[in-house]
């Protein structure tokens, strides 16, 4: 299982990606929309995106990703919470969690992800 | 407010209303405006009547009084005729006597006699005749009295006779000493000598004539002479023969009326006649009294009108302007309320963007000091170095645990920004409670209040507006935590009404409780007893407004110094699909 973690706080991924690594997660991250796409084209089950960034957002973000890699899983994470975003994050994506999220909740949600793509 | 009870009661509620230091000006000066309206009114009305009032009084009066002398006039005159005519009568049947006869006729006592005689039947009232030589010496007489050769050339009648051809005498009594009086002609005979025939009258055919006039209570009718003496007797002046206590009217032709006094301060009303060739006036003297009375009546029902009329039309004036500037008061009113409510609702919205804003800020360095804490954590654990150290694992888990706080509290806040949008949902009472009481944790911590929810396992989801409810109970729970002290107690009851299609919900509060004068009031916008320590007063009316909204009822009870309970009965379905409702 291969996730992408993409978000602007660079300390925030960076640090998610180490601990997922502790945990056997292999796992890459970017901080702006471009990094991220360039990185898909590598391959990755799962993407994890916040839904507010700077430039291009996590859903319109999602849209692109799909263009590059078929067959991705997509879990968005915020630390907003209007209803509009919780809809459409919801029907977006895997699933929308809001920050700040525990690692155990997280790893949780990624490995049912996983298990809905069959891997 | 309650000094005086009996007019308060009718005091529109707009006369009382201050234009205080609100955000928002009522349009007008209602107690101006209803002055301004009633004062136009009433001049526009009033003055027309009450001047068409004051006309028509003054012409009945001026009709009344010129009908009574009308009327007096016009029984002095035709009085004054019958009198003329009896006298002219008696003088033109002497006339014809003295014309007709023979002078040696006149004298023969039994021809005299004869002609007594028939002076009586055919004209009546003589009660003698006799003839006089321009010695003044009486040839022949007949009568009740033996008068034959008496002289009477120095009497003044005779005089006056012999001068003007013809007398008429005033009233006198005279040798009979009862009241008569004179007609004498003066004839010729072909010798040309002169020669007066004197008939005496009784008076009493005058007195009937008088008397037959049959004159009301307050009227008399009398004859006097050009000295004021009474040729008559009057009911009112003295009888026959005495001088009368008014001054003699001044000549006239026509008959005529004046008003004056008599003396004994009576107003009367004299209508008087000269008659004609002789020395009488004849008086006819009405008491205005009378007249008096006819115009009292008359002025009194003219008066009782035109004060009812008044008096209707100025309360139907009241009436009507303040209807309308009652109607004009609550639309404004409900402006007010409206504007109020908008600037209320937006300041919400603004809070609730603002709160999400902040929270979303927040949530950001959140995760990221969760990320680092626990990549610590992590790395001590899977490198099982600081493992068994609590002192270093501890801090750690501090830290971790924290972030979690701070995590449901912005979570908490985001989602209250969120409800704000949200429309008709199922909402579980307690949780909603719940969530509201855990804004107010903290300060009922701090002040030591008690927060107590009694919500029964049977209350059902109501079907509602989330976020209209929720800002009721914090409407009214905000209230509550500012009525009481340190060490008090908040009780949130919920029980199924004993309509199965409601709920009834009760915020309760050991606080200072509500003035029974305030009771009626705190539901109206800016009612407040805090406006020093800065309430609006809009909290309690927008509450109110909320709960009609979500098509419920609010009651309040308070005992000052006990606390206060807000009743609130809810629908279970606001839209009335209760089956619907009831299930979710």
């Amino acid at each position: 299982m291969k996730v992408l973690l993409v978000d602007d706080e660079k300390e925030l991924v960076t640090t998610l990606a180490e601990r997922l690594g502790l945990r056997g997660i292999e796992s890459d991250w970017a901080v702006t929309a471009e990094q991220a796409l360039e990185k898909a084209e590598k391959g990755f089950d799962i993407a994890v995106l916040d839904v507010k960034m700077p430039g291009v957002g996590g859903l319109e973000l999602k849209k692109k990703m799909e263009g590059v890699v078929a067959d991705m899983r997509f879990i968005f994470m915020t630390g907003h919470g209007s209803q509009e975003d919780f809809e459409r994050g919801s029907a977006e994506g895997e699933f929308y969690l809001v920050k700040p999220v525990s690692i155990e909740l997280l790893v949780k949600k990624l490995k049912e992800a996983a298990a809905s793509v069959g891997k | 407010m309650v000094k005086d009870g009996f007019f308060s009661r009718f005091r529109p509620r707009f006369w009382d209303y201050k234009l205080g230091a609100q955000p928002y000006q009522p349009l007008f000066n209602y107690a101006r405006i209803w002055i301004l309206s009633v004062a136009l009114l009433s001049a526009v009305c009033l003055v027309p009547l009450s001047v068409l009032f004051v006309v028509d009084f003054q012409l009945s009066q001026q009709a009344i009084e010129s009908e009574v002398t009308l009327r007096t006039v016009r029984l002095a005159s035709n009085t004054r005729r019958t009198l003329t005519y009896f006298i002219d009568e008696r003088q033109a049947a002497l006339r014809f006597i003295v014309e007709e006869s023979k002078f040696e006729a006149l004298v023969d006592p039994v021809h005299i006699k004869e002609m007594l005689r028939n002076l009586k039947v055919g004209f009546g009232g003589f009660v003698d005749v006799g003839v006089l030589l321009p010695s003044g010496q009486q040839v022949a007489y007949s009568g009740p009295f033996d008068l034959r050769g008496r002289d009477y050339g120095d009497k003044d009648w005779f005089k006056k006779t012999m001068q003007n051809g013809v007398y008429i005498s005033d009233v006198f009594l005279g040798y009979r000493n009862s009241p008569h009086m004179i007609i004498a002609v003066k004839g010729r005979r072909p010798d040309n000598k002169s020669f007066i025939l004197r008939g005496t009258l009784d008076i009493k055919r005058l007195i009937d004539i008088i008397t037959g006039m049959e004159l009301s209570e307050n009227c008399d009718a009398f004859v006097i002479n050009r000295q004021g003496v009474l040729q008559t007797p009057s009911r009112f002046y003295g009888d026959i023969l005495e001088r009368i206590d008014m001054p003699v009217p001044e000549y006239s032709e026509h008959t005529r009326a004046f008003e004056t006094t008599d003396s004994k301060g009576n107003k009367i009303l004299v209508g008087y006649a000269y008659i004609a060739d002789s020395p009488y006036i004849l008086e006819i003297v009405r008491m205005q009294d009378e007249v008096m009375n006819i115009w009292d009546s008359l002025r009194a029902d003219l008066i009782w009108f035109f004060l009812g009329s008044f008096l209707v039309i100025f309360l139907v004036i009241c009436g009507i302007s303040t209807y309308m500037v009652n109607k004009v008061f609550y639309a404004d009113q409900t402006r007010l309320r409206t504007l109020h409510r908008m600037e209320h609702t937006n300041r919400l919205a603004s809070i609730g963007r603002l709160a999400a804003g902040v929270a979303h800020e927040i949530n950001n360095p959140l995760a990221v000091i969760n990320e680092k804490a626990g990549l610590i954590k992590d790395i001590f654990l899977f490198r099982h170095e600081y493992k068994e150290d609590s002192r270093v694992m501890e801090p750690i888990d501090v830290i971790i645990s924290s972030v979690e706080r701070c995590g449901a509290i912005t979570k908490q806040l985001l989602g209250f920004a969120r409800h704000l949008e949200v429309e008709v949902q199922h909402v579980h009472l307690g949780e909603l409670v719940k969530e509201v009481l855990n804004f107010l944790k903290k300060e009922s911590e701090y002040r030591n209040i008690e927060q107590v929810v009694d919500i029964t396992e049977d209350v059902p989801c109501i079907y509602t507006d989330r976020g209209k409810l929720q800002q009721v109970f914090i409407n009214l729970i905000n209230n509550a935590y500012q009525a009481v002290d340190r060490e008090g107690r908040i009780v949130v009851r919920a029980r199924p009404d004993e309509d199965p299609d409601w709920v009834d919900i009760r915020v309760e509060d050991t606080g200072c409780g509500i003035a029974p004068e305030d009771i009626k009031k705190i539901f109206e916008p800016f009612f407040s007893t805090k406006k020093k320590s800065g309430g609006t007063g809009l909290g309690l009316s927008i509450t109110y407004g909320l709960v009609k909204k979500l098509g419920g009822m609010v009651y309040v009870h308070s005992e000052p110094g006990q606390g206060t309970v807000f009743n609130i009965k809810l629908p279970i379905d606001m839209e009335g699909d209760v089956n619907e409702g009831s299930s979710g």
